[in-house]
């Protein structure tokens, strides 16, 4: 078994105001896609929704500025972990993803890369 | 509560009860500033729990998450220092004091005078049925729209209509002030009564959501029950009305969602338990000298939880439609009059009454007659028959016409 981080971009308007019931689907289907990935025993780790706002980003000559978020198209907003015995697998886990499915997003495979693996 | 049904149940309860909470605390002209946070609020949940899993206690969190987006809006000096807070009466300099009481006492009570600002006499009956169902039931414009055969444009624009009238008219939202209290009831009972048959007749094939609008009707009006200055004998007669239809729900339709008579419904399948609670809100309702066509329908539901024909029975349902009658004329109601003379004096009797009415632009009307000539003269029954078929406008309904037809040819 391998474990393979997904990476969410999504490429929403972060000026979108989803209704109260689009919320209900988004949550669902997306509670559904997670709780059937931990069914299978794929979940190595939940990971977590990286915030928008109250964002920086360093860099060197102690420069600091706020994220860069809405002048780019695609912003990562969050990640977990899959473990599964290939790549192709976990691409077709990210397949499913609701922000796939329904668009709205992207889903970034790689590879997290383990010490005894120098491919 | 399983997760799957957890989540949709939190949205509609929730939603609807921090709407109230903090539209009562903006005043109703932000209403959608409301409406705003609420939804952030549920925004977070999506974009937290979807990670983390639903928290332990998630209605906890959800009342955190939004007195923080409060404090927060109103920190960020956004449209809230400048537009709303002047107008907020308790609010100090200090952020930290600004306190969104939801404790279920204030739920409650900011719902309660929610729904008289929503049923205020200046804006439509399908209005503030619209507006009821979006701000006190957490319903979706989707789900309205299906409700009322409708398009999402249609009921938008209807809904921001009624809230812009709301704004100019400066409406409060409190409890009316006890002397106007029984007039502003009225009212809110008629929204309820309309709501509920909104669910109870609507010809959406969506039978939960059919279901669903009964239940809001009733869970509003036991609000109002458990209210002193609202608990009135009308308001007991209503719900007691709702009670006696609502027992009949399950056996309304077959499972290709066919609406199935009163003549031909399982009535071991009617709900007892909602029944006795008819029964005893109807005696409730008794408490007082006044009687409304609540009072009178809720009778005549009454009687018709009694399947078996006695002469009793429609002896009693002719009376009582005799009075409504007097009340508040209705054609539906004078056509179910007739009916209640055809089982009391006989069909002969009943045509010539039905005839009098001359209802020649109603459906029913033709159903009646076809239904009274039928053992009498064939053809004339399915000739009536026939002009009910041209003016049904639902294919269930059509359907049944053509079986009606179809039964006196065979």
């Amino acid at each position: 078994m391998k474990e393979f981080v997904l990476i969410f971009r999504t490429s929403a308007n972060p000026d979108f105001k989803p209704s109260a019931e689009q919320i209900q689907q988004m949550m669902t289907s997306w509670m559904d896609w997670m709780n059937g990935i931990e069914a299978k025993g794929q979940l190595a780790n939940r990971g977590t929704r990286l915030g928008i706002s109250n964002a920086k980003v360093v860099m060197p000559g102690n420069m600091v500025t706020n994220g860069p978020f809405t002048e780019v198209k695609e912003f990562i907003n969050g990640y977990m972990i899959v473990k599964t015995n290939s790549i192709d697998e976990a691409v077709k886990i990210a397949k499913e993803c609701p922000m796939v499915k329904g668009g709205g997003g992207s889903v970034e495979v790689r590879t997290a890369v383990s010490s005894d693996d120098n491919s | 509560m399983a997760e799957q049904q957890l989540i949709p149940h939190l949205f509609r309860t929730e939603y609807s009860k921090l709407v109230a909470v903090l539209c009562k605390y903006f005043g109703i002209e932000h209403i959608e500033a409301a409406e705003d946070i609420a939804s952030e609020t549920f925004l977070s949940a999506l974009e937290t729990w979807t990670y983390k899993g639903i928290p332990q206690n998630p209605v906890a969190w959800l009342y955190a998450v939004a007195k923080n987006k409060v404090k927060n809006q109103i920190s960020r000096k956004h449209l809230f220092t400048e537009k709303i807070a002047p107008q907020i009466k308790y609010l100090s300099s200090d952020i930290g004091e600004i306190e969104i009481d939801l404790s279920e006492k204030n739920i409650t009570d900011s719902q309660l005078q929610m729904l008289f600002a929503l049923c205020h006499p200046s804006i439509s009956a399908e209005a503030q049925i619209g507006l009821s169902l979006r701000i006190l039931c957490g319903f979706g414009i989707d789900e309205i729209a299906n409700a009322f055969l409708s398009n999402k444009e249609t009921i938008n624009k209807r809904l921001y209509r009624a809230k812009e009238i709301l704004r100019l008219n400066k409406v409060e939202i409190e409890f009316p002030p006890e002397t106007e209290i029984s007039k502003r009831l009225e009212t809110v009972l008629t929204t309820l009564y309309l709501l509920f048959n909104e669910g109870y007749y609507s010809e959406s094939r969506d039978t939960i959501l059919r279901e669903d609008l009964c239940l809001e009707a009733v869970r509003l009006t036991y609000l109002l029950i458990d209210n002193e200055s609202t608990n009135q004998p009308n308001t007991n007669a209503l719900l007691a009305l709702m009670c006696f239809h609502s027992s009949r729900f399950a056996t309304r339709r077959n499972e290709n969602g066919e609406i199935i008579l009163y003549n031909d419904q399982d009535e071991t399948l009617w709900d007892k338990e909602l029944i006795s609670k008819g029964i005893y809100f109807l005696k409730q309702s008794s408490q007082g000298n006044t009687i409304s066509k609540y009072h009178l329908e809720a009778s005549i539901a009454y009687w018709h939880t009694i399947k078996n024909d006695t002469k009793e029975k429609w002896e009693n349902i002719l009376q009582l439609y005799n009075h409504l009658l007097q009340i508040q004329y209705s054609p539906i109601a004078a056509l179910n009059r007739t009916y209640a003379i055809s089982k009391t004096y006989g069909k002969q009797e009943a045509i010539l009454e039905a005839e009098k009415l001359q209802l020649t632009n109603n459906q029913y009307y033709f159903s009646l007659l076809g239904e009274l000539y039928k053992d009498i003269d064939s053809k004339k029954a399915i000739a009536n028959f026939e002009k009910a078929y041209s003016l049904a406008i639902t294919q269930s309904e059509k359907q049944i016409i053509k079986k009606k037809i179809e039964k006196i040819l065979q």
